[in-house]
């Protein structure tokens, strides 16, 4: 049978195979030696017409716990927040969703412009000079940012990651470190946050510290000291932000870091079972030649119209090659189009009241929770709770009432198996956080 | 086909310059409880010069974006090695399912059974596909595939107490495999191209030796041809105690042909985004798993989508992995895209390659007369011209070609790649497209062939039916605006620097 997704016909095909000069299609392929030929049919499941393989997925999706069947304090690098239904419209574009890299800039002034403005609102975000057009994921961009410190530092052959950095910004960094010829060095935690002199101890030979604000444990840290000590030491300062803190929470370029990266799930991308998202990398304008992958500048056509093109590319792999910033080629456009999409419909005031709603409701429930807070701290929208049975216990058996309380720490750092990090966004409600409460003192009795 | 030549000045406001103080979209709760002080140092100071939009002005905006834009949706995209097909629309309603778009990646795995089962029947058809046993679905694309594939080299080769430095590129390798090599801290070595357009078996023999850690190789080749010496060059490097890495921008073409994993290769990676149609989006997202053999399977990324009986879960416990390379287990929204895709297809993904090839040598039967054509042979999924006699006769480039086929409405091929054939032209059409579009493409190339030579100006001076005509890329490149500034015109940096020279503008994905 023939997929509904081709589209020639048995005429057609015998018209072209004569124009081609060959009798049939197997000839087409007598260039593959047929010592590697497959000489049976594939062995993997006999094809679903549309209305049966909605069905069949329909029913691996309904096998699923999502944020709306139940009541879920999860975070922990992903959020919850509201996508706005003009998120929609952009991403329903079959002329966004099914072009590629802009490589005729004719062609594409769209999606161009799209960047261009994604690159301005990630610089008015961070408070830096120069964005690039994504990375895949909050992750990625970390090892990208050694990457560019590595070579902006070129004598120094050391890390620093604060331990309070998303254990999986820190694992991806150590996976892509032994390739740049770089070491690893951890600075663990003072009561929920990073000691501004254990850091710059850590950064006096290091090419670049890297800190998290708000970070993994849900504490604010002390943001403009590390950097002031990362810089002091003659590292690069790098801060890894939640875009949708940064209406109440202080830019990174404003107290003086190189760099500030992140991952833009939380601002204008669904949850997704992790993926696909967009990355932040931004910078001072002192590394856009180290930057890595797409950027989108702006220029003039013949006719001295402002027209928007894919600039800087003697950075890139399609040029330099082995000389490259970075091998990145596809990025993560259509993801960040969803972020410059939620963060012009939330504009200025809203990203604010979003961060207001976060810190009014984290602090509720620190107040309402009848568990322990384990650090001192200031928070944005996650709390740790010391729990009185192991934090995989109480969300067992909270999962059990219809409410996914948070996650486990334990999972990630020694002697946390009794901390529990519950996360809000303006989607939860006092109310919600009331039934929270009420379940966690049923469950940790 | 006729020519378009409607297109006026326009220009585009960008979304600041749409933006009106005080005006908003967004409203989002506010629970009436006091708000926190934070700490002075903490608080934001200046507020983020954020759009401040309607939602009415907001949605125009972005439909008139799109207006600007051309997708597989508008028209022709024979975009070589991009293999822009056909996006299937119930990807995406399938993708906005709750159960999948609002599933936290940090739910508990009994919670997201179906989630990983999906996972894990991918897995099982890609294994299939590349005839290789263990899958990693984590990269999130082809080039994080690659490094991947190059970390797993390393740990292997760390794990049997081997010193190797050095990975075999070929001359027509795309960027990233050079790049990737960098990145992965291995030093690179290139081997040639013979004349059918193979890998030159005598200059790879000079050059793989102890030091060797593998090969890095696409095969069909970015020419578009199948390499005929695979088994002899599979021989070359597993004598040698190396490894080889498929490159697989290319599968496309061999699904259910003929198997990396039977071809000799160790290691491979898919791009979902092209052979197993995840829409590109302008740039991405993309997704690149990674096949390899037994021996190689302990290095894998963690974390693992594992069966054990009727239940799945994500397995960490791996101590020779190489660790993670992305967040979580991989860009899941891409998976049930690519997973309902291979489902709608079954075994027929072979007829899915068998018509890619087909209509790649229609085109090629159709246009050889017209443009030089480097290697005379069929090709496969896609091929290669070159517009070296236009030039020499009549002084217009590849890029004059490419600038004049959107004034008929196409989008244009790869220019200027693979590097060893000059002023190339790389068209793939892929399998999605009808007879009439690829009559109508040789209809165009035929018609600008013939300008060359009667009225080159026609191509010098293309496009002239898009919304902007050519574009001062050095300008772009010298004095950098890469942001908005608001109303204050200040280049990023000031000072001079080099330029990419007008042939080199483009290249593959």
């Amino acid at each position: 049978m023939s997929s509904g997704y081709l589209s020639l016909t048995d005429a057609d095909r015998e018209e072209m195979l004569a124009a081609i000069g060959v009798s049939s299609v197997d000839e087409l392929f007598e260039q593959v030696p047929v010592g590697v030929r497959l000489d049976r049919e594939l062995d993997v499941p006999p094809a679903l017409g549309e209305a049966e393989l909605v069905r069949h997925i329909e029913e691996l999706a309904a096998r699923n716990v999502h944020t709306g069947a139940e009541l879920s304090f999860l975070g922990a690098g992903i959020y919850d927040h509201y996508v706005p239904s003009v998120v929609d419209v952009v991403l329903s574009r079959g002329e966004f969703l099914t072009a590629y890299t802009p490589y005729q800039p004719e062609m594409s002034q769209g999606v161009l412009q799209a960047i261009f403005e994604y690159q301005t609102v990630i610089c008015e975000l961070t408070g830096m000079d120069v964005s690039n057009a994504s990375g895949y994921d909050g992750m990625t961009v970390a090892a990208d940012a050694c990457f560019i410190a590595k070579h902006a530092v070129p004598d120094r052959k050391k890390i620093v990651l604060a331990e309070t950095l998303n254990p999986q910004v820190r694992q991806v960094v150590k996976t892509y470190a032994p390739g740049f010829g770089l070491e690893v060095v951890e600075v663990p935690h003072t009561g929920g946050t990073t000691d501004p002199e254990q850091l710059a101890a850590a950064a006096e030979d290091a090419a670049a510290a890297l800190f998290q604000q708000p970070n993994f444990l849900g504490c604010l840290e002390p943001a403009p000291d590390l950097a002031e000590a990362a810089t002091e030491a003659g590292a690069l300062a790098i801060a890894h932000v939640d875009p949708m803190s940064l209406g109440v929470l202080e830019a990174p370029g404003t107290y003086g870091c190189a760099m500030a990266i992140g991952e833009g799930q939380s601002a204008g991308n669904w949850p997704s079972y992790g993926g696909p998202h967009y990355g932040f990398l931004a910078a001072r304008r002192d590394f856009i030649r180290r930057m890595p992958g797409r950027i989108v500048g702006e220029t003039v056509d013949m006719d001295g119209q402002r027209a928007f093109v894919l600039t800087l590319q003697t950075r890139e792999q399609h040029i330099r090659r082995e000389k490259a910033t970075s091998n990145i080629t596809t990025n993560q456009t259509l993801l960040a189009f969803a972020g410059l999409a939620t963060l012009s419909w939330l504009g200025p005031q809203g990203l604010r009241e979003v961060g207001e709603t976060c810190l009014a409701l984290a602090q509720y429930a620190r107040e309402r929770i009848p568990l322990e807070p384990v650090f001192d701290a200031p928070t944005f929208k996650e709390v740790a709770f010391r729990t009185p049975i192991p934090a995989r216990e109480v969300i067992k058996r909270a999962r059990e009432r219809g409410v996914h309380p948070g996650y486990a720490l334990g999972r990630d750092y020694e002697g946390m198996d009794d901390v529990l990090l519950v996360a809000v966004t303006e989607k939860r409600s006092v109310e919600d956080i009331d039934r929270l409460t009420a379940v966690l003192e049923e469950v940790c009795q | 086909m006729t020519e378009q030549t409607s297109a006026q000045p326009d220009t585009t406001p960008l979304i600041f310059e749409r933006s009106r103080a005080g005006r908003r979209a967004g409203r989002p709760p506010r629970p009436g409880l006091p708000v926190p002080e934070l700490p002075s140092s903490l608080r934001r100071a200046t507020s983020p010069r954020l759009p401040e939009l309607s939602e009415p002005e907001l949605v125009r905006h972005f439909t008139k974006l799109a207006d600007r834009t051309f997708g597989i949706d508008t028209g022709f995209y024979p975009l070589g090695s991009c293999t822009m097909k056909h996006n299937p629309r119930v990807h995406e309603r399938l993708a906005g399912l709750p159960g999948f778009r609002d599933l936290h990646p940090h739910q508990e795995d009994e919670g997201a059974q179906g989630a990983l089962e999906l996972m894990w029947r991918l897995q099982e058809m890609l294994a299939e596909i590349a005839g290789l046993p263990a899958v990693t679905l984590q990269p999130a694309a082809g080039s994080q595939g690659e490094l991947t594939g190059l970390m797993l080299m390393r740990a292997y080769f760390a794990d049997h107490g081997e010193e190797r430095d050095t990975i075999i590129t070929a001359d027509t390798a795309h960027g990233t495999n050079p790049a990737s090599v960098t990145m992965a801290g291995y030093k690179l070595e290139k081997v040639e191209t013979d004349a059918r357009g193979n890998l030159d078996l005598d200059d790879l023999r000079g050059k793989v030796n102890e030091r060797t850690a593998g090969l890095m190789l696409t095969n069909p080749s970015t020419l578009g041809l199948f390499d005929e010496g695979i088994e002899e060059v599979a021989g070359i490097f597993h004598d040698a105690g190396a490894l080889l890495y498929y490159d697989g921008a290319n599968l496309n073409a061999v699904v259910g042909i003929s198997r990396p994993g039977d071809m000799g290769f160790d290691i491979v990676h898919y791009n979902l985004h092209k052979t197993f149609s995840q829409p590109h989006g302008g740039g991405g997202p993309g997704g690149g798993p990674v096949a390899v053999r037994e021996r190689l399977e302990p290095f894998l990324p963690v974390p693992r989508v594992v069966q054990e009986g009727d239940v799945y879960r994500l397995d960490s416990d791996h101590p020779k992995s190489i660790g993670r390379v992305r967040g979580f287990a991989g860009p899941f929204g891409v998976f049930v895209r690519s997973y309902a895709f291979m489902r709608a297809y079954g075994p027929a993904l072979k007829e899915m390659s068998e018509v890619a090839v087909l209509n790649a040598n229609y085109l090629l039967a159709q246009l050889r007369d017209a443009y030089d054509l480097p290697y005379d042979r069929l090709c496969m999924h896609e091929f290669v011209l070159s517009a070296r006699a236009l030039k020499r006769e009549h002084g217009v480039t590849a890029l004059d070609v490419a600038k004049r086929l959107m004034d008929y409405g196409i989008h244009p091929p790869t220019i200027y790649f693979p590097l060893v054939v000059p002023e190339a032209l790389m068209i793939e059409p892929t399998e999605t497209e009808p007879k009439e579009r690829l009559d109508d493409f040789v209809d165009a190339m035929h018609a600008i062939s013939e300008e060359a030579a009667k009225s080159p100006e026609l191509l010098k001076d293309a496009p002239r039916s898009r919304p902007v005509r050519r574009l001062d890329e050095v300008r772009a490149a010298k004095q950098p605006i890469v942001r908005y500034d608001f109303g204050a015109r200040v280049h990023v940096e000031a000072t001079a620097a080099p330029t990419i020279p007008e042939d080199r503008g483009q290249a593959e994905a």
